[in-house]
């Protein structure tokens, strides 16, 4: 085996690099998870209390408005926990990838590997969070007597947890990139994240909107795809291909500058942190 | 025969801003942007043209004061960092250890800890499951292996960290100064796991203070100076040069007297010197301490003394010599001695002198307390491994029957 170290000058993704470190995978995410509810009394329940809660709490104050716009054709906690539950998997995702750089910054300054797998693994942490409240989903769905055609929700569910971890994952590793560089990102994300949250169809659906103009500038958001995708997943109501598109665009402009962003800068976290 | 490492004119450069804020934050770079003088930044070789070869089974030390580079170098033999420029060609997997327990969460286990930084230091998983039971037996934690990290004592911690880097097996072993820490019997334990690494065929380079463990593990050294190589030789050699060049007379600790004095004797110059008759204040355990001293008279007094004692770095006397002023090197109104402590005798530590000149009635002419500090460094004693700890100020070599 013979290599060398030398100024970087070509860009590549280092997927063999990624491989050949692939248990790193395993040992950061476990780590996460396994961090993330030490010492809490209810444990990974919390996984599941969350989107429960925030689903109880719009049902009730904002439920019966939206209700009475007379657009859903499912009860609105389903609408609302459905939506939830894959904007859980970017907001906490994109928030871990986003610090991640930083807070493992002792790690990358004693250390090398495939930088890319701290930023995975912390969008892989939130996917975890994801399959436990897809658990209570699932119950919601017998509690409501959803009728669910199999064969469409076994293609678009994995279909939109797909592009939900793409999405993330493009944002997430752009904002560590971002984030190592300037600290300004540690206060952006949060912020970030909470108006993303209301140009998303998660409380409410995007045809509540009369204005075409603002619905397509709703479907930048790469969110857009993946939650009205997930949505699809059991209710048979047709989709508005124009705007799935355009947010799908957005998923993988993201991930494509994401990705480039940060194998580009990578070699010099270590001088930055 | 191949060289496993070799390094091709390696540089790396900084570029330091001379700006008071030390974050990058996004409102400097976006008024950058608009700015025409691009701030006065100044480059700054962390190392600069750096080449040396390392040939299969070789045990290099790197030494140097601080700010040499050999971090820098570490870092980019690790990859932690890109050279600016120049190459390295590695024909080997390298481990690095630029500190121990990387990685190590207060929150988990010790035994998930173990799985956790020995991943990190590129361990496959198989690897740590078939040397578990050998980690733990090193750490000397298995009661503690389920006990989150948070409630170990700052010293297991460090015993497992090591533990893990001990088991780890690459052709290539970069080591910075991790062994600086611990208690004495666990560097042993360490210095003598490393002992067996290099004598098992492995590669290492490592990085110290400890002029001591350097001699002991490396039959080679590299000095860096600046970013630069500047001797690349026998590590004996190299602790010789280093010692003698790095604390050559600037630093010198002459003795100050006072010289409109009315004192009918007193002491006008003291210095503490190497055998080739340089000032210096430090000094190897391997060589003599020589001590010259110059006493002024104004009067001609019968059975003067002079008192010299060398005192730990607490004030502590180690020993008193006493000397008839008579005996000494007349020259004029001077009287002139040169005391020489014997080599391999003063422990290695931090000393100064006490002098007097007195009679024997308790008459005091003059005298000064801990005057001409000086430094022994451990260039090699059988303590070498202990250093830090208190094993006396004087290392005697005593028969046993």
């Amino acid at each position: 085996m013979e290599y060398e170290i030398k100024p970087k000058n070509k860009l590549t993704l280092g997927i063999g690099e990624l491989w050949q470190y692939r248990e790193l995978f395993y040992f950061f995410t476990w780590r996460d998870i396994k961090v993330k509810y030490k010492q809490t009394v209810l444990g990974f329940a919390w996984a599941v209390i969350q989107p429960l809660a925030m689903t109880l709490l719009l049902s009730v104050s904002l439920g019966k408005i939206i209700t009475s716009a007379g657009e859903l054709t499912i009860p609105y906690p389903l609408f609302a926990m459905s939506g939830l539950i894959i904007w859980n998997i970017f907001s906490s995702g994109l928030s871990n990838a986003g610090n991640s750089m930083v807070s493992n910054a002792n790690i990358i300054k004693k250390i090398y590997f495939p930088r890319l797998i701290i930023p995975i693994s912390s969008v892989l942490v939130s996917f975890f969070d994801f399959i436990m409240a897809f658990f209570i989903f699932i119950g919601m769905l017998f509690y409501y007597h959803t009728s669910v055609v199999i064969g469409q929700f076994l293609l678009f569910l994995p279909l939109s947890i797909l592009i939900t971890c793409v999405a993330t994952f493009g944002l997430g590793s752009l904002l560590a990139a971002l984030n190592i560089k300037y600290r300004d990102f540690r206060y952006i994300i949060p912020f970030m994240i909470q108006a993303l949250l209301f140009i998303t169809p998660v409380i409410y659906p995007v045809s509540i909107l009369g204005n075409a103009t603002l619905r397509f500038i709703f479907a930048l958001n790469p969110m857009y795809a993946p939650i009205e995708l997930f949505r699809h997943a059991i209710i048979q109501k047709p989709l508005d291909s124009n705007l799935i598109s355009i947010s799908l665009f957005s998923s993988l402009f993201f991930f494509i500058v994401g990705l480039f962003y940060f194998r580009k800068t990578e070699s010099y976290f270590a001088d930055l942190a | 025969m191949k060289p496993i490492l070799e390094i091709k004119n390696v540089s790396k450069r900084f570029r330091i801003r001379h700006e008071k804020q030390s974050y990058l934050s996004l409102r400097d770079s976006l008024t950058s942007l608009f700015k025409s003088d691009t701030a006065s930044t100044e480059e700054f070789y962390a190392l600069n043209d750096v080449s040396f070869d390392v040939f299969p089974g070789d045990s290099i030390g790197i030494i140097g004061k601080n700010g040499a580079g050999k971090s820098t170098l570490l870092k980019i033999l690790s990859k932690i960092t890109p050279p600016s420029s120049g190459k390295i060609i590695s024909r080997g997997r390298i481990a690095s250890l630029l500190e121990v327990g990387t990685g190590f969460h207060s929150e988990l286990s010790g035994r998930e800890n173990i799985y956790l930084n020995g991943s990190i230091l590129g361990m496959k998983r198989k690897e740590i499951d078939s040397k578990f039971d050998e980690i733990v037996d090193f750490s000397g934690v298995e009661n503690f292996l389920d006990t989150p990290l948070k409630h170990y004592s700052s010293g297991m911690q460090l015993r497992l960290a090591f533990a893990v880097a001990a088991f780890l097996e690459p052709e290539i072993l970069v080591i910075d100064e991790v062994l600086a820490v611990g208690d004495a019997e666990f560097q042993k334990k360490c210095m003598g796991k490393m002992g067996e690494v290099s004598k098992s065929g492995r590669t290492i380079l490592f990085v110290s203070h400890n002029m001591g463990s350097i001699s002991h593990l490396c039959p080679t050294s590299i000095l860096l100076n600046g970013g630069k190589v500047e001797m690349n030789d026998t590590s004996d050699r190299i602790i010789n040069h280093y010692l003698s060049s790095k604390h050559n007379s600037e630093e010198n600790n002459k003795f100050i007297p006072d010289t409109n004095t009315k004192k009918e004797f007193y002491f006008s110059e003291i210095y503490t010197a190497n055998k080739e008759r340089q000032i210096t204040t430090h000094f190897g355990f391997h060589e003599n301490i020589n001590l010259h001293v110059n006493v002024c008279r104004q009067k001609e007094v019968n059975d003067v003394l002079l008192s010299i004692a060398l005192l730990d770095k607490f004030g502590n006397r180690v020993f008193t010599i006493l000397k008839s002023l008579d005996e000494l090197e007349k020259d004029g109104m001077l009287s002139k001695g040169i005391l020489r402590i014997p080599e391999n005798l003063i422990a290695p530590n931090i000393y100064s002198f006490h002098f007097a000149i007195c009679k024997a009635d308790g008459t005091v002419y003059d005298i000064h307390e801990e005057q001409c500090r000086i430094t022994v460094i451990d260039t090699g004693s059988e303590f070498a491994l202990f250093e830090g700890r208190d094993y006396g100020s004087v290392i005697v070599n005593c028969k046993w029957n």
